[in-house]
């Protein structure tokens, strides 16, 4: 068996006295697409915090192993560190740089790649000129793949809905992650635009070889790019296995996924 | 009721509160020689007969607008704001005004008296430090409310360097930059995870201790009295007069007006530039995009101290003289005003906004005691004209290589 690219064992994170992730263990392999799903409050997106380090986990461990790297624990990681071992995100509440341009959000996904300092930007020698010619020309790219490209510079807090998720993600893929996050990517999206989007997840996968773990309440989207589902319910892991197995599971059925879940 | 007993009504109610309020800085004067009251009942006439005819002005301007005889206006300043932008983007259009502005800046001191050359000068001095608080309050929004003390401490690293250790002004500049720098990692370091009213409150307190520190440490900073006989700069070797001093200082510091356009510019649409934006609009988003928040706030604070610093030294080289007085929280809350009215993160909009707010009140003189009144009142209509400040900053667009 491959080595897990990203692995969480025993995963608890209290607020207070609320336990909102509670001994959650799960794996990611490389190129895998995960989903990550459950009802409302059922600690999907603090485990996402956990594992960008945006909170410090009450217990449990999360180690990555970036291909070609030795593996290392990220947990109590500072968030920037965890970014710059291949590990990028997006927000279930959008968090875009809104008065920045489309463009300059995604430049800014390759700060932990380049490295000019207050001198080097001041100087603007030949180095610096080449390192901001590479940012720019990535992150054209990166608007490319996601289809943005014609919006490079507006105002990203301007953007259509839609358009704004695909720009976290394009934001996201600039910092060359191994492992994607996504938190609820169709969240506000029309059908339209989640087919599209559901596309372009599967496509990145390849051309990227990204592995991918996604927390989405569309169940069509998650049926469809899924190789492997975990479920979540009041912060415990109550299953996990393939998008068949998920679906006529009864415990799941109970929980979650309800009459709709066959939609 | 008809339109335009509202109108009348409504204006008239303005007027009567205006006369409320200026009533006991207006009518009343206390006569301290012969110990009586004196009311100047003119001058609140004055004032209602002003209030009411603009406000009954300014309704009967929105009711016009509103009925829709003014709806062919709008395309003027459309056109004009079009201009704006154009003069902004294209280097054909910006390259000869800014060309014009900087010989007319170089020529000035030839044409006008000492006075008007030493109070520009001074605006120099706040247009650098609005340029300075520019970069960590406009661009990377950290907010500063004690920025004078990075200007004190330059000021103080001169004028102690130059009369105990004999060090000439040009050594001493870098010097002073460099103490600035270091003194805004020092408070940046234990305020770096507090945000908004926090910070708001803890900057404010490091001024006051600044300030407290130069007042009472008589040994080292000479208290109240501050230090004396500080050396002007000197150009090799030459003797100037008064007025020589003056255009000599006058130039040196529209140098580096030039020197901190350039590099604030350059830092602006930089790796290091895009990270403070990116702070002052979202942290978490920054952090999880790989920026190092801590250490970009740490130099977003430093780089905007640098540049206090430095200007403190050429601004205890131009007095010769300074003590506490000249670093109060007063001098703070003029630069933040400077960065907020310019427009938070416009270069240009900080410099026009620097110039009239220390000329504005220099050029006001002749209204004596009106003076601060004038100008408040000139600072709040700015702020409900133009919420955003003088210039909107705005963002740069990129081009890939090999597009036209
Ligand atoms: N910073 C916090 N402080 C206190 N409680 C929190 C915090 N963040 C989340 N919680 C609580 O933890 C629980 C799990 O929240 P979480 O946001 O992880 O749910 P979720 O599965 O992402 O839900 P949704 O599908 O609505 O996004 C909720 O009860 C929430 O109120
Ligand atoms: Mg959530």
């Amino acid at each position: 068996m491959t080595e897990p690219l990203l692995d969480i064992r025993g995963l608890s994170m209290d607020f207070g006295g609320l336990r909102a992730v509670d001994d959650v263990s799960l794996q990611v392999l490389p190129g895998e697409i995960v989903a990550l799903i459950g009802p409302n409050g059922a600690g999907k997106t603090t485990l996402f915090n956990c594992v960008t380090g945006v909170y410090r986990p009450t217990a449990g461990q999360i180690r990555l192993q970036p291909p070609g790297l030795p593996g290392r624990r990220i947990d109590g990681l500072a968030a920037h560190r965890i970014t710059a071992l291949g590990l990028a995100r997006t927000f279930q509440n959008i968090r875009l740089f809104a008065g920045m341009t489309v463009l300059e959000n995604v430049m800014l996904g390759r700060h932990c790649r380049t490295t000019t300092g207050l001198l080097g930007a001041v100087l603007k020698g030949p180095g610096a000129r080449r390192q901001e010619r590479e940012t720019v020309e990535a992150a054209f790219g990166m608007l490319e793949r996601v289809g943005l490209a014609g919006y490079a510079d507006e105002i990203a807090g301007n953007l259509p809905y839609g358009a704004q998720r695909r720009l976290e993600i394009a934001r996201a893929l600039a910092t060359a992650p191994s492992l994607l996050l996504l938190d609820e990517p169709a969240a506000g999206m029309n059908p339209q635009e989640t087919r599209e989007l559901d596309e372009l997840i599967v496509r990145l996968r390849h051309e990227l070889a990204l592995a991918i773990l996604l927390i989405e309440h569309d169940m069509r989207l998650v049926m469809n790019i899924s190789d492997r589902i975990v479920v979540l319910e009041y912060g415990k892991r109550i299953a996990c296995g393939t998008p068949l197995e998920i679906r006529n599971d009864p415990k799941v059925i109970e929980a979650y996924l309800g009459e709709d879940g066959h939609a | 009721m008809p339109p335009v007993t509202r109108h009348l009504l409504h204006a008239g109610g303005l007027a009567l509160w205006f006369m409320l309020l200026a009533l006991p800085l207006l009518a009343v004067r206390v006569d301290t020689l012969h110990n009586v009251v004196e009311w100047r009942w003119e001058n609140l006439l004055w004032v209602g007969s002003g209030t009411f005819a603009l406000a009954l002005l300014w309704r009967l301007r929105a009711a016009w607008r509103r009925s829709g005889h003014l709806a062919a206006a709008p395309a003027a300043p459309g056109r004009l704001a079009a201009f704006g932008t154009r003069l902004f983007d294209e280097p054909r259009l910006y390259r000869p005004v800014l060309g014009a502005i900087l010989a007319a800046a170089l020529i000035f001191p030839w044409l006008a008296d000492t006075y008007q050359v030493n109070i520009l000068g001074l605006a120099l001095i706040f247009v650098v430090l609005g340029l300075g608080l520019n970069i960590t309050v406009g661009l990377a929004g950290l907010l500063d409310l004690g920025y004078i003390a990075f200007f004190a401490v330059g000021a103080y690293c001169y004028a102690l360097l130059n009369t105990r250790f004999g060090l000439g002004f040009w050594p001493c500049l870098p010097l002073g930059g460099l103490a600035g720098a270091c003194c805004g990692l020092l408070l940046g370091f234990p305020i770096l995870r507090l945000r908004g009213d926090y910070l708001a409150i803890v900057t404010l307190g490091f001024g006051s201790i600044a300030r407290i520190v130069l007042e009472n440490w008589d040994e080292v900073s000479g208290g109240a009295q501050g230090i004396a006989g500080v050396a002007r700069p000197g150009l090799f070797g030459a003797e100037f007069g008064l007025a020589g001093m003056t255009t000599y200082l006058y130039y040196l510091l529209l140098g580096l007006v030039a020197l901190t356009v350039f590099v604030t510019r350059r830092l602006q649409h930089s790796r290091v530039g895009r990270a403070w934006v990116a702070l002052r609009e979202d942290e978490i988003a920054c952090a999880a995009m790989g920026v190092d928040v801590a250490r970009t706030k740490l130099s977003a604070y430093a780089c905007g101290a640098f540049w206090a610093g430095l200007v403190g030294v050429i601004f205890a080289a131009r007095n010769t003289y300074i003590n506490p007085n000249s670093f109060t929280f007063m001098e703070s809350a003029l630069v933040l005003s400077i960065v907020v009215l310019g427009g938070m993160g416009s270069i240009v909009g900080v410099v026009l906004a620097a110039l009239a707010l220390v000329l504005l009140p220099e050029y006001l003189r002749a209204l004596a005691e009106y003076r601060m009144l004038v100008f408040g009142a000139v600072m709040v209509a700015m702020m409900i004209l133009r919420p955003q400040g003088l210039v909107i900053a705005r963002r740069r667009r990129y081009r890939r290589e090999g597009d036209a």
